[in-house]
């Protein structure tokens, strides 16, 4: 049976009837990574005997458990910059490629409650900097829908998992819109909650007041699904946020008539890949149809939201990848004379370029010279846009906007990929720099048959609106039932 | 010319907390190498900090112990640079809102009152202590100490000599063991102190170029620092030269400073807002909470020592430099008094500054290490108004009590100290004494005072001193005016 290409709620079903075992699900999925792993490069490492080894008991338990998790028995990916105990989590980074935690990170935890199969960790850019997955430094992974096309990035392993039917989902991380983007290019569904929802404890993160934890997943149900039960107050997290509207469940309803969906024009002025605006046209269409209101908004102070989130990130990092020096854990440099020589071979030995750069820039942007023409700055563009969405929630419900203007382009040897990287995710980041939530989900396809996405926003603690107004889109649509074709004929 | 030292303190205190300040592991003190660590205070990849509420108490309590502003908004924030010693590689402290501002701490000097001002106080985290073993070449870390909660206590440059820096220090220190905030063990590195110093010539309004002063290990080496740097200036000064702005790092053995390094222009710490921690507000109803649970500050209670119990002045200091000495005196002379009259107050404030501190002094301890109480000293005091025993006896037992615990009485009768009050047994010795010595006498007699002390000694070696003094003396006059 090719149970790989089910999805989480439709493996829930399955198992409930006792028509599949986990035990068998499991075994699939091992053949369809095994088959398609060497032309993908998901994942960085695998943990399938442990996962066949909590298959075994896995079948029983979820029998006698009246209340189990809608994740129970899923095998899933979880991004390598997410800790895993007895599990490698590097990152995708030399710096930490032989680092294993002795913990797991908060999400992690609650997914082995749920008795989820961890069944590796996914390739990404490294430390979560880039847009393709080629900044990794262990492999690059290439697009399921076209091998010469690259993933996106950062969570490029997870998207390109999920898209190959590798697992059913994707738990990884979005600073600028690394599950999104990469889903977008994938024709998945990422999905980046508000900002505190999800716990970032475990989280290896560059920067750390963009980041949060979300997920990539085959369809809208599914996003809801894991949703579920990653959202939770952690008290190890101090920006995590005790909020109690979950049942996101609930929210799983075809209607959204009288929905007002919002387009900012200055997103919807600029230039676009010809197929990706007549994707984007036909899905208003579409939700017109299905009764949404489309209104006209304004966001000002977009044009400076790249440039504000791209800073902000360098700062960050700047701090956050400091611990990495070769004194207590990862990488250390040998031949050394001294302290100083230590620090500066590990580093430079241990880190990417892109890394590095980012890393001198931040320094710059937080140094005395530069923090209030840049670093401060930044900050008071991050408020002026908190408010111009603000504004543009009092005029409506949702914000919408293709998720990425360009689709998925050519792998490159080329290492400085920054240029690319903010102009792919320039509608993304906006939801980073501001806290609330997004999710980009498959509205069509490029006429060489690349997938696109469209992006919703919503107001902080607006996911459900958000699972409504995506569930209804692809209630009414079928992008998402396409698979990536091309690998079925594999070796 | 004359030169005026301009003086500023920067005083890093250890909060004496259970657990560290962003993560639950033991603060104490000693313990094996990093045995007191976890992945927050490690830096490891993806651990967070959540900030410990008790050390956040501590600072607005010893904010409002030195009269400070408290603040509303707070922000952690981070100090980037590299050392073994900071797993993170930034410390984690206040640099754009300090939790605490504007306050001041009022000192005597020469029995004249100063007020030294407090530019503010902050919340931070300690480092860990790398340990050079030099016979194996090598450097060892350990991270017990790291994210132990400090306070920064940061003065403006109101200090002109060293003996108000230590008066400041000595000040400060009672404060905060008042206040039970740390435990101020210098040696322990709880209290740690650097010294700011510039010297100006007299009149002068702006300031010379200051240096910094490090590892200060106690108020003697502040003391000895400040007289040394401002000499060491001077001396600069006037051959012409220029002081430079530099850390010094203070040797004590060798009583001198030795420049560690230039401070630069150039030293950029990069602060920035912590992300992972959110800002965080104070209300009034916690600040009012913590006021209406401070005790009693040492300048409150030595004036009330000098108003309630009509003590001088030097008593009151004295019996307030700690808590626990004010709370046993206070009890104390509850104990011998109800009414607690001055006469009684002043009694016990003797035995307190004299007999006891006499003993710890000699035995290098503090009062709570004596198993004294004072139920046991008020009935040392009791057995000496009831002429039981005499004052020098009282000594012996009040020693073999401090230390044994035993009640007085217990002590009086097991070494037969009991004092001889007998009227009569008392007649018969000073019969024979007088019979023993016709020569003192006469002496007496003819006007030479000091013979009646001298029959007064013959009669105590006598009784082996158990003889009651002041009966010995009456009896004496008696016998000899017959």
């Amino acid at each position: 049976m090719e149970s790989y290409k089910l999805t989480v709620h439709e493996i829930w079903n399955l198992v409930n009837k006792r028509e599949i075992s986990i035990k068998e699900l499991v075994r699939d999925v091992i053949e369809r990574i095994d088959s398609t792993e060497r032309q993908i490069g998901s994942f960085i490492t695998f943990n399938w005997d442990e996962a066949l080894y909590q298959a075994e008991t896995l079948d029983t338990l979820i029998s006698e458990e009246s209340d189990s998790s809608k994740l129970a028995g899923i095998p899933l990916g979880v991004e390598d910059n997410i800790c895993t105990l007895d599990i490698r989590t590097t990152s995708a980074s030399r710096m930490l490629e032989n680092f294993t935690p002795p913990y797991d990170a908060s999400v992690v935890e609650k997914l082995k409650q749920c008795h989820s199969i961890i069944l590796g960790k996914l390739n990404m850019d490294e430390f979560g900097m880039g847009s393709s997955t080629q900044n990794s430094a262990f492999k690059v992974t290439k697009n399921p829908w076209n091998l010469h096309k690259v993933a996106g990035g950062a969570a490029g392993g997870g998207a390109a998992a999920v898209a190959a039917d590798q697992v059913f989902c994707a738990i990884g991380s979005d600073s600028s819109g690394c599950l999104r983007q990469p889903a977008a290019f994938c024709g998945v569904v990422g999905f980046k909650p508000t900002y505190g929802l999800v716990s970032r404890f475990g989280l290896v993160t560059s920067a750390p007041s963009l980041e949060q934890v979300g997920c990539i997943t085959k369809d809208v149900t599914d996003c809801a699904y894991v949703l579920e039960e990653i959202a939770f107050y952690d008290s190890k997290d101090s920006t995590s946020i005790k909020d109690d509207s979950c049942g996101y469940l609930g929210y799983l309803v075809d209607g959204i008539r009288g929905l007002k969906i919002g387009i900012p024009r200055e997103i919807f002025d600029e230039s676009w890949d010809p197929d990706i605006r007549a994707c984007i046209d036909r899905s208003i269409e579409i939700l017109k149809n299905l009764g949404a209101e489309i209104i006209d908004i304004t966001l000002p102070h977009f044009k400076y939201a790249t440039a504000s989130q791209f800073i902000i990130m360098c700062c960050e990092s700047s701090s956050n990848l400091a611990r990495y020096d070769g004194i207590k854990y990862g990488k250390r440099a040998r031949d050394v004379n001294d302290l100083e020589e230590l620090y500066c071979k590990t580093r430079s030995q241990g880190f990417g370029q892109e890394v590095k750069e980012r890393i001198m820039l931040g320094n710059l942007f937080l140094s005395r010279q530069y923090y209030d023409s840049h670093y401060k700055k930044a900050l008071k563009i991050r408020e002026l846009l908190r408010n111009d969405f603000r504004k543009a929630y009092e005029k409506c419900h949702l914000i919408l906007t293709p998720t990425s203007p360009i689709l998925a382009y050519d792998l490159s040897n080329e290492t400085n990929l920054s240029v690319t990287t903010n102009y792919s995710k320039r509608y993304t980041l906006l939801a980073n720099l501001t806290g609330i939530p997004a999710i980009s989900i498959p509205c069509g396809f490029s006429e060489e048959g690349l997938p696109v996405g469209i992006q919703f926003m919503a107001d902080t603690f607006k996911e459900g609106t958000l699972l409504k107004v995506a569930y209804t889109f692809e209630r009414n649509t079928d992008y998402h039932m396409k698979r990536a074709m091309k690998l079925e004929v594999t070796e | 010319m004359k030169y005026q030292t301009v003086v500023g303190l920067e005083i890093h205190v250890e909060l004496k907390t259970q657990s560290k300040m962003f993560c639950s592991c033991s603060t104490a003190f000693g313990g094996q190498p990093n045995s007191q660590c976890c992945p927050v205070c490690l830096g490891m990849p993806g651990a967070l900090p959540v900030i410990n509420r008790r050390a956040v108490e501590l600072a607005i309590k010893t904010g409002l112990a030195l009269n400070c502003k408290i603040s509303e908004y707070n922000t952690m924030d981070r100090k980037n640079y590299f050392y073994p010693d900071l797993p993170k590689a930034y410390q984690t402290t206040q640099q754009y809102h300090p939790i605490c501002k504007d306050g001041y701490l009022d000192i005597e000097i020469d029995g004249k009152k100063k007020r030294i001002g407090i530019t503010r106080i902050h919340l931070e985290e300690d480092a860990g202590k790398l340990i050079h073993d030099t016979d194996n070449s090598r450097s060892l870390i350990d991270y017990n100490r790291a994210g132990v909660p400090l306070i920064e206590i940061v003065t403006e440059p109101h200090i002109g000599s060293s003996d108000e820096a230590v008066a400041f220090l000595d000040e400060l220190r009672k404060i905060l063991l008042y206040l039970e905030v740390s435990d101020c063990k210098m040696q322990e590195g709880s209290l740690r102190c650097d010294v700011n110093l510039s010297i100006k010539p007299q009149g002068q309004t702006k300031l010379g170029t200051r240096t910094e002063m490090k590892n200060l290990n106690s108020f003697r080496a502040v003391q000895r620092a400040i007289k040394n740097e401002a000499q060491r200036q001077k001396t600069v000064l006037e051959a012409g030269g220029e002081v430079l702005q530099e850390t010094r790092r203070w040797d004590d053995l060798k009583d001198e400073s030795i420049a560690m390094r230039e401070k630069h222009e150039a030293d950029d710490y990069r602060y920035f807002q912590d992300p992972d921690l959110m800002p965080f507000l104070i209300d009034s109803n916690m600040i009012e909470d913590i006021k209406n649970n401070m005790p009693e500050l040492p300048a409150q209670k030595r004036e009330r020592f000098v108003s309630e119990y009509g003590l001088p002045e030097y008593d009151a200091g004295i019996l307030t430099s700690s808590r626990e000495m004010a709370d046993f005196f206070e009890l104390s002379v509850k104990l011998y008094d109800e009414k607690k009259g001055a006469k009684a107050a002043k009694t016990v404030s003797n035995w307190l500054m004299g007999e006891l501190m006499r003993l710890t002094k000699e035995l290098g301890v503090e009062l709570q290490d004596l198993k004294l109480s004072p139920s046991l000293l008020v009935g040392l005091l009791k057995l000496i108004d009831q002429g039981v025993i005499s004052g020098s006896m009282a000594k012996d037992v009040f020693d073999e009590m401090c230390q044994s615990g035993k009640e007085p009485d217990k002590i009086v009768e097991e070494k037969g100290f009991r004092q001889i009050s007998d009227i009569d047994q008392l007649r018969d010795i000073v019969r024979e004494v007088i019979q023993e010595n016709p020569k003192s006498i006469s002496d007496y007699k003819a006007g030479k005072k000091k013979a009646f002390g001298y029959l007064v000694g013959q009669t105590m070696k006598k009784t082996k001193g158990k003889a009651n003094p002041q009966l010995v003396n009456k009896i004496l006059q008696d016998e000899i005016n017959k």
